[in-house]
C-alpha cells in the first residue's frame, strides 16, 4: 500500500458516451493519484453519474476508456471491479437482506473469507456504526442508515480505489460530518472520487475538484484555484459563474 | 463456482425471506394435491402409480414457475442492484447461472415435499417406484426448463407482470408445439420431418416418456439444450441492455 504506484488509480483516457441522441459525456479526460480524494462537481444530468458507472465498469463507453492502477475496464473487468469499492447513485442494496446478511455476503464475492471475512465485517461496521441495525433487514432502515449500509458494502475490502456517487445524500450533518471524516481518514493512501453538490463538502474533504457540465470538462484543479474563479473568493459563486458563463456560451441545447 | 453459489446462496434466501417461497409452496402442493385426486382420478383408477400426480405437471408449472422466475432479473432493474451487482467482480455468466440455480433448487424443494404423494401410493400398493423416480426426474428437468425460460424473460424488463405474463405466454407455447392443436395446423401441409421437429421441441412430448418410466437420452439433452440455449439467451440480454 505505502510503496509508490507505478500507474496513476485512475486514468480517464477520452471517455465518450452516447445514448441514442444524447451525448452524455463527451471526450472527458482526467487522471486521480493515490493520496487523492476528486471532488467530482456539476449540475444534475451533467454526466457525473455515468461517467462513474464507466470508470465502476457498469456502463461501457461509446468510446475511449478507463485505466485503474494500469488495467483496462473493458479488457480486464474482473480485475479492475476488485481493486474498485464503488458506491452506486442512490446506494441500492438488496432491501430483504439484513445488514449482516449483506455484507457477508458483499464479503464472500470480494473474496474474503473466515478469519479476515469476520475481521473486515467487524471493522466496518464499528467504523460506519452499524451494531445497533446489524440484524434489521434494510428495507426497514431510515434513509441515512441505508446510505451507510452502501457506504460500508464499499469500503469493505480495503479497496485502493473508490467511486462514490453523492455518499452523503440523505444523510443529517452529524453523519454527513462522519462519513467526510471516514473519507480524509482513508485519503492518504486511497484514490477517492466522490461525486456531491454540495460545495462545502469539497473545501472540507477534496484534494482536488474536477467540473463538468454537458458531459464536458469545464475545470481542473484544486478548491483553492476552484475559489479564485470568483470575485469573492467564494466556492458556491464560483460554481455558478463557470456552469452558466457555459450554458451561456453553448446555449440551453448543451444543457439536455 | 465460488461467486455463483454465493449468489445462488442469496438469492434462495431471498426466496424464503418473503412470504413468496411460502405461498409458492403451500399453493403448489395443494394444486398437485386437487388435481391428483379429484381430476386425475388417483382412487378411481386403481392403479398403484403416480400417473395422475404427474400428468398434470406441465399446466401447474405453466402458471407457478414463472411467477418463481418474474423476479430474478426484474426486480434487480427495478431497485437498481443490478448496478451493484454487476460491479461486483463477477462474470455475467457467474450471475445468470447462480440465480437459475437458485430458483431451480427452489422448485425442487417445492416437488421433495410433495413426498406424501409417493408415501400413498406405496401405502395403498406397489408402484414401479422406479417410474416414479424417472418422472420426479422429469418434473425436476421441465421445472428447469420453464425457469430457464422465465429468467430470461425476467432480465428484458423491469416489471414483474410484464415479465409473468410473457413467460407464460412461451411457455404456453413450448408445451402447445406437442399438442395436435398445433400439429393438425403443420400436419395439413408441412413434410413429416417439419411436423416432427415442432413437436419435438414441445415439453410435452418429451416430459411424456419420463413420466412413464422410460429415461431416454435424448429427453434428458433435450432439456440441456433447452436449458442452456435460454440460459445463454439470459447472458446475452443482461450483457446487452445492463443498465436500461
Amino acid at each position: 500500500m505505502t510503496e509508490p504506484a507505478p500507474h496513476p488509480a485512475i486514468e480517464v483516457r477520452q471517455l465518450d458516451k452516447r445514448f441514442g441522441a444524447i451525448h452524455a459525456v463527451r471526450n472527458v479526460s482526467f487522471t486521480v493519484r493515490h493520496g487523492e480524494v476528486l471532488g467530482f462537481l456539476g449540475p444534475n444530468g451533467a454526466g457525473k453519474s455515468t461517467t462513474m458507472k464507466m470508470i465502476a465498469g457498469f456502463l461501457e463507453p461509446t468510446a475511449g476508456t478507463v485505466l485503474v492502477n494500469g488495467h483496462d475496464v473493458l479488457e480486464d473487468p474482473i480485475t479492475v471491479k476488485s481493486s474498485i469499492g464503488y458506491l452506486p447513485e442512490g446506494a441500492p442494496t438488496y432491501g430483504e437482506m439484513t445488514v449482516l446478511r449483506f455484507l457477508n455476503f458483499v464479503a464472500e464475492i470480494r473474496g474474503l473469507d473466515g478469519a479476515e471475512r469476520r475481521q473486515r465485517v467487524d471493522h466496518v461496521v464499528r467504523q460506519i456504526h452499524l451494531e445497533g441495525v446489524l440484524h434489521q433487514t434494510i428495507e426497514t432502515l431510515s434513509k441515512g442508515f441505508k446510505r451507510r449500509v452502501g457506504v460500508a458494502q464499499c469500503i469493505l475490502h480495503d479497496p485502493g480505489v473508490m467511486i462514490m456517487d453523492e455518499p452523503t445524500d440523505g444523510l443529517d450533518p452529524n453523519q454527513k460530518h462522519e462519513v467526510r471524516s471516514l473519507i480524509k481518514e482513508m485519503a492518504r493512501e486511497k484514490a477517492i472520487v466522490i461525486s456531491t453538490h454540495i460545495l462545502e463538502e469539497v473545501d472540507a474533504v477534496c484534494s482536488r475538484a474536477i467540473i463538468i457540465a454537458a458531459g464536458q470538462l469545464l475545470f481542473d484543479g484544486t478548491p483553492i484555484e476552484l475559489r479564485a474563479r470568483s470575485p469573492d473568493n467564494d466556492i458556491d459563486n464560483a460554481f455558478r459563474l463557470l456552469t452558466t458563463q457555459f450554458y451561456q456560451q453553448h446555449g440551453e441545447a448543451a444543457q439536455s | 463456482m465460488r461467486n455463483i453459489l454465493a449468489i445462488a446462496r442469496r438469492e434462495l434466501h431471498g426466496y424464503f425471506s418473503t412470504p413468496v417461497a411460502y405461498v409458492f409452496i403451500v399453493i403448489f402442493l395443494f394444486l398437485t394435491g386437487i388435481f391428483t385426486f379429484y381430476i386425475g382420478g388417483f382412487y378411481e383408477r386403481n392403479q398403484a402409480d403416480l400417473d395422475p400426480f404427474f400428468r398434470f405437471h406441465p399446466w401447474l408449472y405453466l402458471f407457478l414457475i414463472p411467477a418463481i422466475a418474474m423476479r430474478l432479473w426484474s426486480e434487480e432493474r427495478k431497485t437498481g442492484t443490478i448496478e451493484l451487482l454487476m460491479t461486483l467482480p463477477i462474470t455475467v455468466p457467474e450471475a445468470v447461472l447462480g440465480k437459475f440455480l437458485a430458483a431451480w433448487v427452489f422448485s425442487g424443494i417445492a416437488l421433495i415435499l410433495t413426498f406424501p404423494m409417493w408415501i400413498t401410493a406405496n401405502y395403498l400398493g406397489e408402484p414401479d417406484n422406479t417410474v416414479i423416480v424417472a418422472g420426479y426426474l422429469g418434473s425436476f428437468l421441465m421445472a428447469g426448463g420453464f425457469l430457464a425460460i422465465g429468467a430470461c424473460i425476467s432480465a428484458l424488463t423491469r416489471n414483474q407482470v410484464i415479465a409473468f405474463v410473457i413467460s407464460v405466454a412461451v411457455c404456453f407455447l413450448f408445451i402447445l408445439s406437442g399438442f395436435p392443436l398445433v400439429l393438425d395446423f403443420f400436419q395439413a401441409w408441412a413434410p413429416q420431418a417439419l411436423v416432427d421437429a415442432v413437436a419435438s421441441l414441445s415439453f410435452l412430448t418429451h416430459f411424456e416418456s419420463l413420466r412413464k418410466g422410460v429415461i431416454d437420452l435424448r429427453d434428458l439433452v433435450y432439456y440441456a439444450v433447452l436449458i442452456s440455449f435460454w440460459l445463454y439467451a439470459n447472458v446475452v440480454v443482461i450483457e446487452l441492455k445492463k443498465a436500461d
